[in-house]
């Protein structure tokens, strides 16, 4: 395995020696739904205050829930991306406490017996290293509204919009040894999520964000005492919650004092945790069966008709892009990472040159996106047009250097006057010159024009490269430059190396 | 008032008819209603009267008398217990922490009825949350019945349906709706000399009734005869997509069934039932009601439900249990009295400190700490699993017999104030009905005889799951050989 | 005991009660001790008198729109949102 290697990369140094961090995470991820897990509201972001609240929403007397088939499909499908047990019987509890944003007070959860059990998730780590994180379980649970406590002296305010929305908590196995690989984990399961189609994964929107738990030890010493630091909103504040956090646990142990089990919020403008106040009593839910509502249970082809129609999955693309395109792990990687991005790839690499379809996507498009902030389906350059302009590259019409120009220009039209890359090229005479003969000239020029440097580069081969510019930009850059190196090399009489 | 040409004094079926074949408009039926109700107050079956809801529903059904268009229940007054939440009418479950509450939707049960033609005269009186079986935990104080000893004394009219019983035996209503977790529909009708039918659980909708316990919560209806409990029983009754535990089963006509044929039915007596406290009255009419129905042609078996002993301490953990996180929703954020604190916690603490009751108060003390953490599984898991042996226990039973009989109530009706001391001692009532509850089962009371003291009493009648034709057919057939026509004085009525 | 339970609960008990409350509670608890003599090895817990499959609503948005019912009935209201007194995390 590569767990040693990886684990002690990852270990912390405290005055004592070194520590090491251990991580488990319970991420609660927004189900993929028009209505709410238990009644006909809406679910959709940034709704005017209790406008897409129920009477069960808001707990109004004598309300009940009827369960969202939606919801539980989506579980399902999301178990079986996660490669877990499908539990066909499960139960529905009802965890009780009191807030102001839970109107029943209490929320439906599934305790003992939740839909999805094991399962796992392979993480990529950096050098190419993958990491198998075991899961513990996925279960179906209603969100609580939301308080604002920020908008009046006295009074804190609360929305019911969420209050209800299906979500899936998803609960790793603490097997996660630094920030990076919990950052990996997050980027992982959002990936999947989003492949599957079972939840969008916008963590800006609260559709998926993090309880993380965080203990240290020493190295393969008993496991220490754990602090949860509650809804972590951004991969980012992951890692900075952890390593805060392992080390303010490291700083209290070898100071000789102890760690205290609680819940920690993580504040992202000091960028540390603390204790949250409010949670401080020791929590007893009195879970139990919710009476409301009969067991959740479903048949084997039930769950075979959602396997048959799973989506291929980012581990199984990455894979299949290493073999079918003969991609690096590197590039594969980078690829699938949203599918969309895959798609547009395979669409622009059908029939051609994958890897130099490859380095256009990712050189070009994703960094001309990424600057521009905007996604893959805004993109100005269509993956059609990425096919034609690594068309034009293949049949030597343009050189990679001229095609880089090609794409900004492309990029630069917008999506509604895109021009195509062959007219562009046709517009602004790019086509590349293979004409040996109009070189042969330019090469003769400049070796003409310049007698000292032909005399260095007799002594010195590498100064060959110097004509080769000269040449290229004598020619606009569009000679091709291989003919160029090939006639300068000759001309100055040295040998191919 | 007097009883001869009184409209008050006919029975829902009696109603319905004379209205069909016009001997009086739904008008001025309901202003009989109406007119008593409001001299009725002393009672305080009613804790809120909607005239001009039922005066103007009148109106309306006499327009489709005239037409020849009446529904089922059209232009038949009722009362509503207060657990049913009432669009855009006061709805409390007489508890103080609801305040005004003003529900803008419409239990399934009660849209049922009003669908069907039937009209409300008011809300009717309960215990707190359905909590009580004396009608005195009300926060709008305690319900009298109707009926008193000789001497005079006043007497609680049960409960927790005690406005539902109360209203029917005063004549405050053609019937009324109620609810029943451990009891409360058929030991408030024993202690009234009315008929009080819990139906199967999942044959009516809990959807829009205030929540007690949600897997023993059944709603059904108390009224003056069998037939009119089929008869509320047909429209009350029905699948409800937003109710996931109502059950999709087409709903019979249960007046139809009522054929007064029992002959080869076999009725079950349980042993278990002969506990040493009852008094003997009792006893003998449980004789009586055995020698009516074989007289009838029915069969008489001894049967056995050897968990019953346990049903009582099973519900008194269960109930409380739901209870506690049913009620948990009443914490003064959106809706119901506020009581202002420190902060977010005392104001929890003191809206519930002091909106709740002092029953509902223990109930969901003793439910908080069934489920808490370390002891669970003795309590709530124990008890969960003794339903089930108590359930199993009428299913072997009805191996051997189609019905059970059994009195409904250890007592008849007691006085005001008597269980005050002793909450454990008010928890027996509900000795003969409670398994009824814990085995989903459905079960009905009828007036069977009167006591040393005059006073009312009933026989239970315990059916199948979803055996209510069956049921209401006995229930007729006893009704009827018992003859119960013993009515209360009316000492309450100010003209 | 008592006190932890109505913590819990949200409760507020006055202390002149507790005691009071506390004996009638333990008098409840001992009634229903009687459970213990039930055995119950391998008995399923009965938690529904209901035994049919659940039954679902399609995903569908069918309600919600109207927040003016959501808060009327509101001790207090402000904007739009329930108004409590300020929780501090």
């Amino acid at each position: 395995m590569t767990d040693k290697t990886t684990e002690n990369a990852n270990l912390i140094a405290g005055a004592t020696g070194d520590w090491e961090i251990v991580i488990g995470l319970e991420v609660h991820a927004q189900v993929s739904s028009d209505a709410k897990l238990f009644s006909g509201a809406a679910t959709t972001f940034g709704a005017e205050p209790n406008t897409q609240v129920s009477l069960v929403d808001a707990a109004m007397p004598g309300m009940l829930p009827v369960i969202n088939w939606k919801c539980v499909e989506q579980a399902v499908r999301t178990g079986l991306g996660l490669k877990a047990q499908i539990n066909r019987y499960s139960v529905f509890d009802r965890k009780n406490y009191f807030y102001p944003d839970l109107p029943q007070g209490y929320q439906i959860s599934q305790y003992l017996q939740p839909i999805v059990g094991e399962g796992e998730i392979e993480i990529d780590l950096e050098g190419g290293d993958v990491k198998t994180i075991g899961i513990e379980r996925l279960h179906l649970e209603q969100d609580a509204g939301k308080s604002l406590h920020d908008q009046h002296p006295d009074l804190s305010f609360v929305d019911l919009n969420r209050s209800g929305v299906a979500l899936m908590e998803i609960v790793s196995r603490p097997d996660m040894r630094s920030a990076a690989e919990a950052q990996a984990y997050v980027k992982k399961l959002r990936a999947i999520l989003r492949y599957l189609g079972t939840c969008d994964g916008n963590m800006e929107q609260g559709s998926l964000r993090a309880d993380v738990n965080v203990s240290v030890r020493k190295p393969g010493g008993d496991l220490g005492t754990r602090c949860e630091i509650k809804n972590v909103n951004s991969i980012r504040f992951i890692g900075q919650a952890i390593e805060h956090e392992a080390r303010r646990q490291v700083d209290i142990i070898e100071d000789g004092g102890e760690i205290d089990q609680e819940t920690r919020l993580f504040d992202p403008k000091r960028g540390e945790t603390r204790s949250m106040r409010s949670k401080e009593e020791a929590h007893d839910y009195r879970y139990f069966p919710d009476p409301d509502l009969l067991p959740l249970t479903f048949s084997a082809e039930f769950v075979e008709d959602i396997a048959r129609a799973l989506p291929e999955l980012p581990d199984d693309k990455k894979n299949r892009f290493m073999q079918d395109y003969s991609l690096s792990a590197y590039d594969a990687g980078v690829l699938v990472s949203e599918a969309e991005n895959a798609d547009f790839f395979e669409q622009a690499a059908k029939g051609r040159d994958a890897k130099a379809t490859a380095n256009m996507v990712i050189g070009s498009v994703f960094a001309g996106l990424n600057k521009a902030g905007l996604s893959i389906s805004e993109s100005p350059v269509k993956a059609e047009q990425i096919g034609q302009l690594v068309d034009l590259m293949s049949d030597q019409t343009i050189s990679s250097r001229i095609a880089k120009d090609v794409f900004d220009l492309m990029f630069d039209d917008g999506p509604d006057q895109g021009r195509d890359p062959a007219d562009i090229v046709e517009e602004k005479g790019l086509k590349q010159v293979t004409d040996t003969g109009a070189i042969e000239a330019a090469v003769d020029e400049v070796i003409a024009a310049n007698p000292d440097k032909v005399e260095q580069a007799k002594a010195k081969p590498k100064m060959a490269g110097w004509f080769v510019g000269q040449v290229m930009q004598a020619t606009d850059g569009k000679a091709n430059p291989q003919a160029v190196n090939q006639l300068v090399l000759a001309k100055l009489g040295i040998e191919d190396q | 008032m007097g009883q001869g040409n009184d409209l008050t004094a006919l029975t829902l079926a009696q109603a319905r008819d004379g209205l069909r074949a016009k001997e009086f408009t739904a008008r001025e039926l309901t202003q009989s209603f109406v007119d008593r109700v409001a001299a009725s107050e002393k009672l305080n079956a009613y804790i809120l009267q909607t005239p001009e809801h039922a005066l103007e529903a009148a109106e309306r059904s006499d327009a489709r008398l005239g037409a020849d268009d009446a529904r089922p229940l059209e232009g038949l007054p009722l009362g509503v217990k207060d657990l049913f939440c009432t669009r855009g009418v006061r709805t409390t479950a007489c508890s103080n922490i609801l305040g005004d509450f003003t529900p803008p939707y419409e239990s399934k049960v009660t849209e049922n009825l009003w669908a069907d033609g039937a009209l409300m005269l008011g809300k009717l009186n309960n215990d707190e949350f359905a909590m009580g079986s004396s009608n005195e935990t009300s926060a709008y104080g305690a319900c009298l019945n109707p009926w008193r000893t000789d001497a005079g004394e006043a007497l609680v009219p049960g409960g927790s349906s005690g406005g539902s019983s109360a209203a029917i035996a005063a004549r405050l209503g053609l019937a009324a709706t109620a609810t029943d977790t451990g009891g409360s529909i058929r030991q408030p009708a024993a202690l009234t000399g009315t008929v009080g039918l819990k139906p199967t659980y999942g044959r009516c909708s809990r959807w829009g009734i205030v929540a007690f316990a949600s897997s023993l919560d059944q709603a059904g209806p108390i009224t003056r005869t069998v037939r009119d409990s089929a008869i509320m029983l047909t429209s009350m009754a029905g699948h409800d997509a937003r109710d996931t535990t109502s059950v999709d089963m087409v709903v019979p006509d249960y007046e139809a069934a009522l054929t007064g044929d029992i002959r080869g039915l076999r009725i079950g007596v349980p042993k278990e039932y002969r506990i040493d406290t009852m008094p003997l009255e009792i006893e003998a009419l449980w004789q009586q009601g055995m020698d009516w129905l074989r007289d009838a042609g029915a069969e008489i078996v001894d049967v056995s439900l050897p968990h019953t002993k346990y049903a009582l301490p099973a519900y008194y953990i269960i109930a409380p249990a739901e209870a506690s996180s049913n009620l948990a929703r009443y914490d003064g954020v959106r809706y119901g009295a506020r009581k202002m604190g420190d902060d977010i916690d005392d104001m929890y603490a003191r809206t519930r400190g002091e909106g709740f009751g002092e029953e509902v108060q223990r109930r969901l003390l003793i439910g908080t700490y069934a489920l808490s953490a370390g002891y669970y599984d003795a309590y709530y898991l124990k008890a969960l699993q003794v339903r089930r042996l108590i359930a199993q226990d009428f299913e072997n039973a009805y191996e051997h017999c189609d019905l059970l009989l059994t009195p409904t109530t250890p007592s008849a009706a007691f006085p005001l104030d008597k269980g005050q001391s002793d909450p454990l001692e008010m928890y027996l009532n509900d000795v003969f009905t409670v398994t009824v509850n814990l085995a989903g089962l459905p079960g009905i009371s009828v007036p069977a005889g009167l006591d040393a003291k005059g006073l009312p009493l009933g026989l239970q009648l315990i059916g199948k799951a979803f055996g209510e034709e069956e049921l209401l057919r006995a229930a007729q057939v006893l009704e009827e050989a018992a003859g119960f026509s013993a009515k209360p004085d009316d000492w309450w009525t100010s003209s | 005991m008592v006190r932890r339970i109505a913590g819990l609960a949200r409760i507020q008990v006055d202390d002149d009660k507790l005691p009071a409350l506390a004996k009638e509670l333990s008098a409840i608890l001992g009634f229903v001790e009687q459970l213990s003599e039930v055995d119950t090895e391998n008995v399923k817990p009965y938690t529904s008198p209901v035994e049919m499959q659940i039954k679902a609503r399609a995903d569908a948005v069918t309600d919600g729109g109207y927040p003016e019912d959501i808060l009327a009935n509101a001790p207090e209201k402000d904007d739009g949102y329930f108004a409590v007194p300020k929780v501090v995390e």
